[in-house]
């Protein structure tokens, strides 16, 4: 719809069903968001806005606002063509709180993400089920804290968009390899990754020079600022 | 006025967490104004959720307190204020299983001591009007419900957990008749585990550690309703910290 239809949409509503939309918009996002599920524009005309999808935008922006100033949330599309978005978190993570003493699972997201990092972007799955099992969590055997260790990394972790799980073509068997999701690009930044991998083996980050720099440039560049995912 | 980034991280530490103790809540607050170097002031706890309650009124959010019923100790959780709560649960849960958890609050709001039994609940499961529940299903789905913390399950009996109840309040209120919502004479909240008045003709219902206040130094225990001797037995309610409801 063009600028005035928005706004002929617009006036046509009271300020008590404009209020009412952007709250059930509001509380929407977070409930996804609560479980890491990207948010579509598509669900969000079906199950929130319904008839008023003509002022979509106005009412997203309205509710964009309120994430940010009440929660400290931002809201990112990671997708720009089928407008789907995330949650991100504005406020940095607290010193001695989450990282690495929190929820376990993002313990280990941080170790996948940490090896994919290291190893230039992507690495075939092997490598990430061996240096697991020297974690001592084994694909084969049901882990108290995780469970079914290969569900949560490939199916849970990907629907959430922080890995991606792709095939090799032309393996026989089926090989697979790992990259960064689109959350993980967004939410997590190099400098956390280092920062993390430091604290794991109590050395100065600086040691990892070429992996360092990359960070810094990241870090100083336009891009909305990262930061690590908030613990779910 | 806007809020503060401490008031931000308190909200979603509380989006997270569900429910918290009062200790557990203070220790936040502190933290919060801590890593922000925010103005902290101790014991301004109520304030400071004051702040915070008035930019989440607008989007039918609060920050609620509520006594346990066993220790008296006050809790903290982040509710919702609209009477909508079985519809957002409905990306939790199936309708069939929303219809038991209903049956099962129906269950324990006409129950005298705030409980339904979990032969009750699985005999419910069976005449279901949706689509109806194996008992295996029915077993599982008390399961979640306990773990998701709208239910406790004490020796076979269940209740609503005080995170349900600061939640469900609403629709509790709206959805019952007055005679099965049952409030505390002396805090005038919600009342599910009580003490009755021994008067057939006397409605007065008081929480167990609300009686022990009450009562604490009054040498002859009388109804504040109606003043018959108030039988029931008023003992020292355990003062250590209330348990988490998680
Ligand atoms: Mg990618
Ligand atoms: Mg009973
Ligand atoms: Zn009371
Ligand atoms: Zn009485």
């Amino acid at each position: 719809p063009t600028t005035s239809q928005v706004q002929k949409g617009m006036e046509k509503l009271t300020k008590a069903q404009i209020d009412e939309k952007t709250t059930e918009l509001v509380q929407y996002i977070l409930m996804k968001d609560q479980k890491k599920i990207p948010v579509k524009r598509a669900d969000i005309v079906k199950n929130v806005l319904k008839e008023y999808k003509n002022v979509f935008q106005e009412i997203m922006n309205r509710a964009q606002q309120r994430l940010e100033q009440v929660f400290g949330f931002k809201v990112v599309e990671i997708d720009a063509k089928n407008h789907v978005y995330i949650l991100i978190n504005k406020l940095e993570p607290a010193e001695g709180s989450e990282m690495i003493s929190g929820n376990p699972k993002t313990g280990l997201l941080f170790v996948i993400l940490s090896l994919v990092y290291m190893k230039g972007g992507v690495v075939p799955e092997a490598l990430v089920w061996n240096t697991l099992k020297k974690m001592k969590v084994d694909l084969g055997e049901r882990h108290p804290e995780f469970g079914d260790v290969k569900k949560l990394v490939t199916d849970e972790f990907v629907r959430q968009r922080y890995l991606e799980y792709t095939k090799v073509p032309h393996t026989e068997p089926v090989k697979y390899n790992f990259t960064w999701g689109q959350r993980a690009e967004v939410e997590v930044s190099k400098h956390k990754i280092l920062q993390f991998l430091g604290e794991l083996h109590s050395q100065d980050p600086q040691r990892w020079s070429q992996q360092y720099k990359d960070a810094s440039s990241q870090r100083s560049s336009r891009a909305p600022q990262p930061s690590t995912s908030s613990q779910r | 006025m806007v809020l503060g980034e401490g008031h931000q991280r308190f909200i979603q530490t509380m989006m997270i967490r569900g429910i918290v103790n009062e200790q557990e809540a203070k220790t936040l607050h502190h933290h919060c104004c801590e890593v922000h170097k925010e103005h902290y002031v101790a014991d301004k706890l109520e304030e400071f959720i004051q702040v915070v309650n008035s930019k989440l009124e607008s989007l039918n959010m609060k920050i609620r307190t509520r006594a346990s019923e066993d220790d008296g100790m006050p809790c903290y959780a982040l509710v919702n204020t609209a009477n909508n709560q079985l519809t957002r649960m409905s990306s939790d849960y199936a309708d069939n299983e929303l219809e038991l958890f209903r049956r099962t609050m129906d269950l324990i709001m006409s129950s005298d001591d705030g409980t339904a039994s979990s032969t009750d609940i699985l005999n419910s499961a069976d005449s279901l009007q949706t689509r109806k529940l194996t008992m295996s299903a029915a077993e599982c789905l008390l399961k979640r419900l306990v773990s998701d913390d709208w239910l406790v399950e004490k020796q076979g009996d269940y209740s609503l957990s005080t995170r349900c109840v600061m939640d469900m309040e609403p629709f509790i209120r709206t959805m019952y008749d007055d005679e099965q919502v049952k409030v505390c004479a002396v805090c005038h909240c919600l009342a599910f585990k009580c003490q009755i008045c021994a008067n057939p003709l006397c409605t007065v219902k008081i929480h167990n550690p609300c009686a022990e206040k009450y009562f604490k130094k009054k040498p002859v225990q009388r109804c504040p309703g109606c003043s018959e001797l108030w039988p029931n037995k008023v003992t020292e309610c355990r003062q250590s910290v209330s348990q988490r409801q998680r």
